[in-house]
Order: structure tokens, then sequence, then C-alpha cells
């Protein structure tokens, strides 16, 4: 059973996004999701300060044998990348909600998280269905 | 969608473990177990990794006529080989195109038995049957056939304490095969593999699955040893260099451009594609195969295209991956002849970014298959 966390929001790409109390977001990707490429063992990030629309692709996390897109969940710009995750890729199989988050955002339009991402219980239905 | 897929006799174990499975060459097969694929590289390069490679497919050529068609299906000769001798060679086709490659040994001055992968063993048995002549007898493979190969400095010890009883694997050198009796039955196991580190591939008796299950369950359950998934397979072959048919070997490339020249026999003229192949062993190939270092960050997959440190593009990757060994992003692929130079700079397009990246040679890491067998 996949690790899902109920303060968060996901996306069908197996994106987590945190609204956090100053208004900016942080992004990674979700225990199902680490979980299918198996260890990670690079991880590309965006610079700090591009701009993001929903969709867009903005980061790499490549296992051995695979490399894998992970898409922007809502629109913004990234305020900060975890650059831990340079020497440590193996955090995002280890710790995908806490040690493995990947950017920081803006919120550009908060409408986009209400409407454009699943709760937690919406996406362990969703996980269910792909099983 | 599994149902379509054909299963192996380990099938039930590996569900069992909970490893990831997948559809490879038309089988149901493991990626990996609970450990991953890096723990499971760095247990076959410490210890001994049990492989299920049932998929592949034991086939036989028997008969008076059987090492002439050999020396006419492939580049290599048979004739003068010891028994027991195995020796990895190629299927060519009329243009000196590989077909597969493969091991082949000689199991009597008139048999042999011949590993073709499972991707191709039906395109194989097809020419081969379609190419033989004389006397000459091609049994084509026989599904469900339990291979095993078990791969690991531990390897050795783990099968005689495990399964072999008395019999000792001293005097099985590398590259050679025998028969040896597994509970009474007659299994034939070569000291061979695809990983680089001393091991065995061992064949048991088709449609005994009984013995099969028994075998792996003995195996797996030796301390030393660990069930392997089909990445760490990858990973393992990608370090030593050795190439993946249908990624690093087609039906257009040659044994020479493939740098697997050394296959060839000087006695044989006359093997299909001979023509070309001599052509390029006089006067050079187009392309060479060569081992790619990342010395930037990012990972290299194949299809990345090679370039100078101009931009011209000089060739392409046809393996690409990460080294658990050596923690950095390695492959292997084919480069003109002019840049193949060990520690040649060139780059790497990943994803449209030029990264910085080294020709290596094919190996990565030194191979253990020629150490003695421990005392």
């Amino acid at each position: 059973m996949a690790n899902i966390p109920a303060h968060l929001r996901y996306t069908k790409d197996h994106e987590w996004i945190e609204l956090q109390s100053d208004g900016t977001a942080v992004v990674g990707i979700t225990e199902y999701a680490q979980e299918a490429l198996g260890d990670l063992v690079f991880i590309e990030l965006p610079k700090t300060g591009a701009g993001l629309s929903v969709g867009d692709e903005f980061a790499v996390v490549e296992s051995v044998k695979a490399a894998s897109e992970v898409y922007a969940p809502i629109s913004g710009k990234v305020t900060e990348v975890n650059e831990d995750l340079s020497d440590n890729p193996a955090a995002i199989n280890e710790s995908p909600y806490d040690d493995g988050w990947m950017i920081k955002m803006t919120v550009a339009d908060k409408k986009e998280i209400e409407t454009g991402t699943m709760s937690a219980d919406e996406y362990a239905g969703y996980l269910d269905k792909l099983n | 969608m599994s149902g379509t897929l054909k299963k192996t006799p380990f099938h039930a174990f590996h569900t069992a473990k909970g490893a990831k499975m997948a559809p490879f060459a038309g089988y149901d097969m493991p990626i990996q177990y609970a450990d991953g694929i890096l723990k499971e590289h760095e247990w076959v390069r410490t210890r001994a990794g049990l492989f299920d490679v049932s998929h592949m497919g034991p086939s036989f050529l028997e008969g008076a006529d059987a090492a002439a068609n050999l020396a006419r299906l492939t580049p290599s000769t048979f004739e003068k080989a010891a028994i027991g001798r195995a020796k990895y060679t190629v299927l060519t086709n009329p243009e000196g195109g590989i077909i597969d490659d493969l091991i082949v040994t000689k199991l009597a001055e008139d048999k042999f038995l011949l590993v073709l992968n499972a991707g191709r063993k039906d395109v194989d048995a097809a020419w081969i049957a379609k190419n033989i002549s004389g006397k000459v007898t091609f049994t084509p493979p026989v599904e469900g056939t339990p291979l095993l190969a078990l791969q690991g400095p531990y390897a050795a010890a783990a099968l005689e304490k495990a399964v072999l009883q008395k019999q000792s694997m001293d005097d099985l050198p590398y590259m050679t095969g025998d028969w040896y009796s597994l509970f009474g039955k007659k299994c034939f196991i070569t000291r061979t593999g695809y990983t680089g580190e001393d091991g065995f591939e061992i064949m048991l008796p088709a449609g005994d699955d009984e013995l099969a299950i028994r075998v792996w369950d003995l195996l797996v359950n030796h301390p030393d040893v660990k069930a392997i998934g089909l990445g760490a397979r990858d990973s393992l072959r990608l370090e030593m260099g050795y190439p993946l048919y249908g990624h690093d070997l087609d039906e257009t490339t040659s044994p020479v451009e493939a740098d697997i020249k050394w296959i060839i026999s000087k006695k044989n003229d006359g093997f299909f594609g001979a023509p070309r192949v001599q052509k390029e062993l006089n006067g050079g190939a187009a392309r060479i195969r060569v081992g790619i270092q990342i010395t930037d960050k990012g990972i290299a997959r194949e299809g990345c295209t090679l370039h100078t440190r101009t931009g011209e593009e000089i060739g392409v990757l046809t393996s690409g991956g990460f080294s658990p060994t050596l923690k950095q992003a390695i492959g292997q692929g084919y480069i003109r002849p002019e840049y193949a130079k060990d520690g040649t700079e060139i780059r790497v397009d990943i994803r449209g970014k030029k990264v910085a990246a080294k020709v290596h040679g094919l190996s990565f890491v030194s191979p253990k298959t020629n150490s003695k067998p421990s005392a």
C-alpha cells in the first residue's frame, strides 16, 4: 500500500504539491512514483527563477534503467531547488515527501491547485484503478 | 495482459518474492526483486546472484557435418576445439551483419549446444534450418528448458555446497562445459556468464519442473546467494562492455564494427558475409563499437548522438546507463574510427544538451572470469 499523506495534493503524473502558509508550494514525486522508478541515481533540476506553466517538464529523474520527466502541477516561478538531491538522489526513494522534495515555487493561481490536482482520497482511488 | 506472456518454471518464485515483472521477448520476467537494482548489482559483484535465464533458447546441431556447418553459419571454427569447449560467436547473414550472438559449446565431435537469445530464437532457428546441409540435424529450442545462471565470486562454492554434493567445479575452466549429476539427473553446466564474474550457466532437463524448482530453491536459500533480476543483469553486462543484441548488435553491424574480431578464425573464410568482414579486417570499418564514459553530469541513454567538441555528429550510443560500481554514467555505442581512440574527448547529446564524455575501452570493470577456481 502506497503512503499517501492526507495534507498533500496530487497529480495524475504522480507529483505531490504542498501549499505552505507563506503562499508558496513544495513539489516532489509520490511514494508510488519512486517505487515504480526504482533506485534513482541522478536528478536534473531546474534553475531558481525558472518560470513554469502547468504541465511543463521541470525535472528529470533517472533510475539505473530509465529517465522519466517530472511535470509542473501548477504555474509559478521556482524559488528554491533541493540541492542535496545532486549528491543523494536516493533521498527521493527513501523519503519522497520530506527529504526528497524537489522544488519550491510561487503559486500563480491558487485555483489551479483546487481544480487541477487531487486530494489524497482521490489519488488513492486513482492508484487503485491503475493497478 | 500477462496471460499472453510465456512463463518460465521459476515464475511463481518471482511473483511470490514481489519481483517487478515486465514483458521481455515474450516472457513475463523479473526486472528486480525487493532489494532493487543497485543492491542486486553489488551482491553479484561481491557474493553470488541467481538469474532465471530460461527465456533463452538452447538448441542443438548434430551429425558428422555439424562442425562444417558451424563454420558456414559463424566466423568461428570448431573442428579442432576440445570436447567441452564453449565459444562466444555470432550468426552472420550474407551481408556480414549479425543475426544473433551466442555461445556454442562442443558436446561431442558431432554435437553442439547453441544457446540463442530469447528475442531472436525464432529468427535464428529458421535461418539455421534453412541453411544447413549434409549430414546434420538441427533441434530448435525446446520451450520450458530451465536455464539458470549463478554468477559472482561465491558462485562456485555455493554451487558445490548447495546442489553438487561431492562433485567439484575446480576442473571446469572458464569457457568450458560438462555434464553433472543433480539428484540423479544429467544436467549440463558451463563456466560462462554475462556479468564478468566467475560463474556458471546450468541447463536442466526440459519439462522437469520439480527438479528445476528444487535446484533453484537450494541455490537461492544458500546464504551467499540472492535472486537477481534482468535490471542488474543489464547494468552488470554494460560495465563489462558486453553487447546486447537488438541494441548494440543488429543485422547491419558486422563483427569488425562490433569490435569482436577476436571471434573470427583466420582459418575460416567460408562463413556467410565473409567478403565484407575480410574487407573490413583489411581496410577498416566505417564505425566501431567503443565504451563511452560521461565525464559531466547526466546519464546518456540508447539513441543519444555522439559529437565532436565542435558539434559534428560522429556516432550514436546503443546502450547507456548508470554504473553502480563506478557510480557514474557509462555506455557503449558506435563511433567513426578516427574518434575511437581511448581518451578522446567528445560530447553526448542528452535531451538537447551537449554533455562532456570520453571514449573508453569497452569494459569499465576488470573481468574476474579467468580467476582460478577457489581451493
